[in-house]
């Protein structure tokens, strides 16, 4: 149909774009998750948790699209990723799909009952589907780095090792649960500086706190993850596989397991180590600026510092997105777990046309919500405001 | 070997959530126009009513979307976690509308809705009408894309099987788009979304009409239903006769289990209005038959006959045949064999590649079956009827009472004898759970007259499955059952909670609740 792009560039493109909106994702529905995750903290009587929930009640809806959107990108784009990942996480990904069903109940219903105790009960489920999605997805990304147990067989089918809680307790090992922890963190900090930029005293002060402290840990949580990754883990290494523009056939290739790959691209490629870098100063950066009183210019900075964390993580893997840690052949790379070029071009011009319509009116929707939230206005609109 | 009851227990899963986001979305689907309705009269009149009955209606609106949203994210997310090697195997065609879907439709939906609800004060007139029609637009658009990437499920047009990478691959975007059984699904499910709308305003103003609270309220409301529900129940039946005849087209199995019709009848074949199907004996007993009729809708002609399943399923064994020899030469191409004769006889039975894997079930190497495993595959290639033939006609049956529901409020209202008639505003009241029925039913017999495929002759279902453990499957449909169980009575809670309580609920000092206990009653608008 089109012609547009050789199938090698196409997929290139297809990495940068899912990594786009993943990052999406960690700037506009993190920050809801981090509202939730501190909701129970820096919001005491109901009027403040109402504060709190409004300043992001007209956009989380459409942030989470960002989620869908990227999940939805990655079965079009990397299906086998998308097969394997998504079943092979089988108890972790119900855990964060347990945990966000309380999110659009939560927002909506809280405010429909004025009991402490009905009000209460969703403040918690607020907190638990910000808190839990948040680790999960830092945990996921610290087992990818480690390999995952799978491999596929001749028809391609994915298969796992373990089951039930057997295989969810190996996902919780100390490097996920640092990586869960960077997520975690970077997410509240996000959120945090969100209420101080929007949230009336003393929710706002009270997150401002919260930032000063926690971005500084942020930073030297991702700084000893990089030195745990160097020391620690073993990365993994395409010893030789088919043209990058060949059709999608995973078992083509040979990989190996070999220590401190996973800094191979530093070496290769140094204008690669922009993306650590960011990591580290973003959020000492945005922890200064909250503290002198800039949320603003500090929500920005943690924007561009989650950007970098990130992007460190997908930059240190490329090519795999998906290695595996019992049959090495089996790992899935951007090259040989792609769609056809004629779906992947189809989706680029989707993308294309849609990202820059979709960042238009929501960047106008946000325009026309601005203002802080504050006690008297909550009280006036005890009937339409969550 | 696949375990019958793991792919049962991940079918069970898959039609549990899915049923259940489709008890939400017909609402969201129908009510959303009717909010454009009722606000557009009030940026055009000005009359506050208007906006008043686009707050409360609003109000019932986001309760059930509230559990729209939160069911959806399942569906994004269970093709992977339960579906994976169909995630693999149609990935490549499926997964495109669906992320399609998300950015053209979804963002657009979700976005500004969260301004529907809060923007009231901040938005100018225009602006929120503007806003309330962009929400409206993005949840049609959504069911555009979710019923094209399922209609591809059912007539898997504009792809090919390429055995190098073992799976579907798109060859033409715009045949997937245009696909004759997506388009007609499109407009006959948000045509029967707009009738579910238009029944629940219906039903709940027919409440407090009867019992005489928010009259000038509730007698707008009923008005705007239905006028709205009248035009949209004659296209849902209108475009159910269509999807007649593109399933006698496309999906003749489908087609004749629905009618039961086990032998090719003479052309034009009779409609079976009563019967009572049975699977074993391929007979239907106790029929009931309208002569023409089933010839008539699904081939719009006098002289086309239609195949009945014992003919269909000869026609099955013999491509289940081919499929084996598609098979024997699909493990050569993957085992290396790059000779062009392996390659020639590949292609010439690729087309039946889907009929070879029905044979897995039965036998680890489908290129060596037993004629006993051949003729039971061709069996099982057509579903289970009676449920068929039964859901069909509860739909149906459904669709033509709501058709008389909303044609009687239609002429009464029009008469101005609505008031009068208070077994015709029980009726109203009492079928407010008719539409949603005819959409469940609606959608099983989509589903299951799919069966035994996932992906219509080319993928099976038990195939289609991720390799999880039977105990995977357990703890995952309590988890869900659970949740869905404790969230949908709280919905139900809410929404006959404001439902009753009807304008009141605004807390504009104006309405039935609140004037009631004051000495002098403020005028209604």
């Amino acid at each position: 149909m089109f012609d547009l792009l050789d199938y090698a560039s196409l997929k290139f493109i297809w990495w940068i774009l899912v990594g786009v909106l993943l990052m999406g994702f960690a700037i506009t529905d993190g920050m809801d998750m981090g509202v939730g995750a501190l909701l129970p903290f820096v919001a005491r009587t109901d009027t403040e948790r109402r504060i709190a929930i409004n300043t992001v009640g007209p956009h989380w809806d459409g942030n989470q699209v960002w989620f869908i959107t990227a999940g939805g990108a990655i079965f079009a784009a990397w299906p086998a990723v998308y097969a394997a990942a998504f079943s092979g996480f089988y108890m972790a990904m119900l855990l964060v799909l347990f945990a966000l069903f309380f999110r659009p109940v939560g927002f909506d219903y809280r405010s429909k009952i004025e009991d402490r105790r009905w009000r209460s009960a969703w403040d918690w489920g607020l907190f638990v589907g910000g808190a839990v999605p948040a680790l999960i997805f830092g945990v996921a990304f610290g087992n990818l780095l480690q390999g995952v147990p799978f491999h596929l067989d001749d028809m391609l089918r994915a298969h796992y090792q373990g089951s039930l809680l057997g295989a969810l307790l190996p996902l919780l090992n100390p490097f996920a649960l640092l990586a869960g922890a960077i997520s975690l963190g970077m997410l509240t900090v996000h959120g945090g500086l969100w209420l101080h930029l929007r949230a009336d005293d003393p929710v706002a002060g009270r997150a401002r706190t919260v930032v000063t402290r926690l971005a500084p840990a942020v930073a030297l949580l991702f700084a000893a993850a990089g030195v745990w990754l160097w020391f620690g883990v073993d990365g993994y290494r395409v010893v030789s596989a088919p043209e990058h523009g060949a059709l999608s056939d995973p078992l083509a290739k040979q990989v190996a397991r070999a220590a401190h790959a996973w800094f191979d691209i530093y070496a290769a490629t140094p204008a690669a180590m922009l993306a650590p870098a960011l990591g580290l100063l973003g959020p000492i950066a945005a922890a200064a600026l909250s503290a002198a009183r800039r949320p603003g210019l500090g929500f920005l900075a943690n924007a561009l510092g989650m950007v970098g964390i990130i992007a460190s993580a997908g930059l240190s893997m490329f090519p795999f997105i998906l290695p595996s840690s019992i049959d090495p052949r089996s790992s899935l790379t951007i090259w040989d777990a792609a769609s056809s070029q004629l779906t992947l071009t189809v989706m680029f011009v989707a993308v294309a046309i849609f990202l820059p319509i979709v960042l238009g009116y929501t960047i106008w929707c946000y325009a026309n919500m601005w203002g802080r939230v504050t006690a008297e206005g909550i009280e006036a609109g005890s009937h339409s405001a969550y | 070997m696949i375990d019958p009851t793991f792919v049962e227990l991940s079918r069970w899963q898959f039609a549990a959530t899915a049923l259940y986001h489709f008890l939400f979305v017909p609402l969201t689907l129908g009510l959303s126009w009717l909010l454009v309705i009722m606000e557009t009269v009030y940026v055009m009149t000005g009359k506050e009513i208007y906006k008043d009955m686009t707050r409360f209606w609003g109000k019932l609106f986001g309760i059930n979307f509230a559990l729209g949203v939160t069911t959806g994210l399942t569906m994004e997310f269970e093709f992977g976690t339960n579906w994976s090697y169909y995630a693999h195997y149609v990935g490549d065609v499926f997964g495109a509308p669906l992320a399609i879907e998300g950015l053209m439709a979804f963002f657009l939906e979700s976005t500004f809705i969260g301004l529907f609800f809060l923007g009231w004060d901040k938005l100018s007139k225009r602006k929120h009408l503007a806003v309330t029609f962009l929400t409206a637009l993005g949840s049609n658009l959504s069911a555009l894309w979710i019923l094209v990437a399922n209609g591809w499920m059912q007539n898997p047009v504009g792809a090919l099987f390429s055995p190098q990478t073992m799976r579907m691959e798109m060859q033409s975007f715009s045949q997937v788009f245009f696909n004759p059984v997506a388009q007609v699904k499109f407009v006959h499910t948000v045509a029967a979304g707009y009738v579910t709308g238009s029944m629940f305003v219906l039903g709940i103003s027919a409440f407090h009409i009867l019992k005489g609270r928010d009259l000038p309220f509730m007698r707008r409301s009923f008005a705007v239903a239905v006028g709205f529900g009248l035009a949209s129940c004659l296209s849902v039946i209108v475009l159910g006769d269509e999807s007649g005849y593109t399933l006698g087209d496309v999906q003749k199995v489908k087609l004749a289990a629905i009618e039961a019709e086990w032998r090719t009848e003479p052309a034009p074949a009779a409609f079976t209005l009563f019967g009572l199907p049975s699977q074993e004996k391929q007979e239907t007993e106790a029929k009931i038959q309208i002569p023409w009729l089933m010839g008539l809708i699904a081939t719009r002609s006098l002289d086309t006959p239609v195949v009945g399943l014992r003919e269909l399923i000869v026609e099955h064994e013999n491509r289940i045949r081919s499929g084996m020899i598609a098979y024997d030469g699909l493990m050569k191409i993957r085992g290396g064999d790059r000779s062009p004769e392996t390659r020639t006889l590949f292609d010439a039975h690729a087309k039946d590649i889907g009929y070879g894997l029905l044979l897995k079930q039965f036998t680890e190497n489908p290129a060596q079956a037993s004629d006993a495993d051949i003729k039971a595959a061709a069996r099982a290639t057509i579903p289970t009827v009676w449920p068929l033939f039964w859901s069909f006609r509860i739909m149906v049956g459904l669709g033509f009472l709501t058709m008389f529901i909303l044609a009687t409020g239609f002429w009464l209202n029009a008469a101005k004898k609505l008031e009068r008639h208070r077994w015709y505003l029980w009726l109203a009241v009492l079928a407010i759970p008719a539409p949603w029925l005819a959409c469940e039913t609606g959608w099983f017999v989509a589903e299951f007259g799919r069966q035994p495929w996932a992906i219509g002759e080319v993928l099976p279902t038990f195939l289609a499955t991720s390799s999880l453990t039977t105990g995977d499957l357990i703890f995952s449909l309590a988890g869900f059952l659970t949740f869905y169980t404790a969230l949908l009575v709280i919905e139900i809670f809410l929404m006959q909670k404001y439902a009753r309580l009807g304008p009141s609920s605004l807390g504009l000092g104006r309405y039935h609740f609140e004037t009631a206990k004051r000495p002098h009653p403020l005028p209604a608008a």
